[in-house]
């Protein structure tokens, strides 16, 4: 697999500035998108042809990208290109920035690229337009094929300085691709950027996979799979699709997830009728049983320092949430509103879970404090549920299944994400019905 | 976005609620013991045969479900002694149970579900003499529904455990 080699070298970057700059505020929602310029980047003429990248439209393809990711958060508002007032070459070195102002921009992006030697130099620039200045500058090297991670972590780069907060645009998100009738529907894992590009099918659909769930700590996959009819949960190497069983268990693997630092897996076991949850050591091999219950106990989740564990029982009689310490210690019910709530999922900033709650008829994704109180219910459906964080913990993503008629007809199962806010619901595309997604850690750290 | 408070009428109906949960289950629970109830079970349990499919002549091959529930009711029962009594007269015959949910829970959960009912079905066949050897479990989950309309005929028809001749 192409490795990126980036090198990331820093310009500039002012710190401390006596003006107030811009700051896009998150925590409200899109009530007030931030006006941006995104520039298409300048295509250097010394630039060479490399195999089939489109060097010559490289620069318009590349702000288009970012244009995209910034509108997806419903934080910014890209500009229309068609406003511009300046060619990109000479915005770059020095926009005129009460030219810029005229169009209502308060932010500009600019840069230049070069391909030369079968390399890829990237330059940019953010601007505020309202303090007439320099906000950030990079410039990294990459292999030219690589354009598009180019565009994400530009992306990440202009998200974080103006939101204070981590990028996750040069992420990708793991799922299940969904095709066939319902009563038999064929299933196989797909792999995708954030922003729906470069899909890859992982697995031919021979056998029923389910709950592909990222490593934290890098880009390997836990999932479960019905491999010649045992369900078990399976480790698998996306870049070198080797992919081995966890453990020798006599019985049903379900509900995995790493740790956060991706040594340990955690689970469901199932044996005789009753699924209790088990650890499985990835180096040294030692299985741990965590709960010891005559209950369902499932969907594990650990907090994101490991000390603690969030899962899912139905003890007190209908599915609830439970915390207790990562030795299965100190057992706790936090859900306690109306109804019953599955897929505890803890959140890698660590203050909050997210869950599917179901309630007369309806689905619901939402979020709690750790400790159960704060309840906030994000959106409503017939059903959707498995919420996954974004990694910076600002968005989650969950699928979405139809109502059928009586007919069975209509069936359908999409990918959606919407911001903790509550603001910022938006399908993201798939090319086949999608379910259980996941979402990567950043992949430059 | 919804805001979802829990307030003090809210507790009050939970409580109200709990109440009314164990004196249904209590009038359930009375139902069974006395024997009175038959072919149709407790709560929203299927009782018809239109998906059903037979393992021999008036040998049912599955049994349904009340809705998170892997209890087997009168008629479940007496499904699972005919199946019983079919194994003891075929001891070669081995059978797979497989434990089926329907599209109205979480996945992951309704794998432990369906798994449960399974080997609900399982021990009532090794109360009637099946050795544990002959009968292997594996559920499904919500994955494999026999009827994939959003109907409460379907849902019931989808809680469901099947009793399949292993190959």
């Amino acid at each position: 697999m192409k490795k990126l080699i980036y090198t990331c070298v820093v310009l500039f970057f002012k710190f401390n500035v006596a003006y107030s700059l811009i700051e896009v505020d998150i925590t409200r929602g899109n009530l007030d998108p931030l006006p941006i310029a995104v520039s298409p980047l300048h295509v250097d003429i010394q630039s060479e042809n490399y195999k089939d990248v489109k060097v010559k439209e490289l620069g318009e393809l590349i702000s288009s990208v970012i244009e995209k990711n910034f509108k997806s958060t419903g934080l910014f508002n890209p500009l229309d290109k068609n406003a511009f007032v300046q060619k990109p070459d000479i915005a770059h070195l020095k926009p005129r920035f009460e030219d810029w102002r005229l169009i209502t921009a308060q932010a500009l992006v600019t840069g230049k690229i070069l391909i030369k030697d079968n390399k890829l130099k990237v330059e940019f620039r953010l601007w505020d337009l309202a303090a007439s200045q320099e906000m950030v500058a990079l410039a990294f090297t990459t292999t030219p094929s690589n354009w598009r991670r180019v565009a994400h972590i530009i992306s990440d780069k202009i998200y974080e300085r103006l939101t204070g907060e981590t990028g996750y645009f040069d992420t990708r998100i793991i799922y299940v691709s969904e095709t066939g009738p319902r009563t038999q529907r064929v299933k196989k894992l797909a792999i995708m950027d954030q922003d729906g590009a470069n899909t890859k099918y992982l697995t031919l659909g021979n056998e029923l996979v389910l709950t592909p769930r990222f490593n934290p700590a890098n880009q390997l996959v836990t999932y479960m799979s019905y491999f010649r009819n045992l369900p078990r949960v399976y480790l698998l190497d996306i870049e070198t699709g080797i992919q081995e069983v966890v453990g020798n268990f006599p019985g049903m693997t379900f509900a995995p997830r790493f740790s956060p630092d991706g040594k340990k897996i955690i689970m469901s076991f199932a044996k005789d009728g009753n699924s209790d949850i088990y650890t499985m050591n990835l180096e040294s091999r030692l299985v741990e049983r965590i709960t010891e219950d005559s209950s369902i106990d499932t969907s594990p989740s650990f907090s994101p320092d490991g000390k603690y564990i969030c899962f899912n029982s139905d003890r007190s009689g209908l599915q609830q949430i439970y915390t207790m310490k990562s030795d299965g210690t100190g057992t706790k019910r936090i859900s306690f509103g109306n109804g019953i709530y599955g897929t505890p999922v803890w959140s890698p900033r660590g203050d909050l879970i997210a869950f599917t709650k179901m309630r007369a008829g309806k689905f619901y994704i939402g979020v709690m404090r750790s400790d159960g109180t704060g309840e906030r219910l994000l959106t409503e459906n017939y059903y959707q549920e498995a919420p996954s964080w974004s990694p910076n913990g600002r968005l989650l993503v969950f699928y979405r299944e139809t109502k059928t008629n009586k007919d069975g007809e209509g069936f359908s199962a999409k990918l959606w994400s919407i911001d903790i806010t509550g603001y910022n619901e938006r399908e993201l595309k798939t090319e086949t019905d999608a379910s259980d997604p996941s979402w990567s850690s950043l992949l430059s750290k | 976005m919804i805001n979802h408070t829990l307030g003090e009428n809210m507790k009050f109906n939970k409580k109200i609620t709990n109440l009314l949960i164990i004196a249904l289950s209590t009038l359930a629970l009375s139902a069974c013991s006395t024997g009175k109830k038959s072919g149709v079970g407790s709560g929203d349990v299927y009782t018809g045969t239109a998906t059903v499919e037979y393992l021999a002549s008036g040998v049912k091959d599955r049994v349904f479900f009340a809705t998170n529930s892997s209890s087997l009711t009168t008629a479940s029962r007496d499904t699972l002694r005919k199946q019983a009594n079919y194994l003891r007269k075929n001891k070669d015959l081995n059978v797979v149970l497989e434990g089926h949910a329907d599209e109205r829970g979480t996945r992951e959960y309704n794998l432990a579900l369906g798994e449960k009912r399974a080997n609900s079905a399982k021990d009532y066949l090794m109360t009637y003499g099946i050795s544990g050897k002959r009968v292997s479990v594996i559920s499904y989950g919500k994955e494999k529904p026999v009827n994939s309309a959003s109907t409460p005929l379907a849902w019931s028809q989808n809680r469901r455990s099947v009793t399949i001749k292993a190959k």
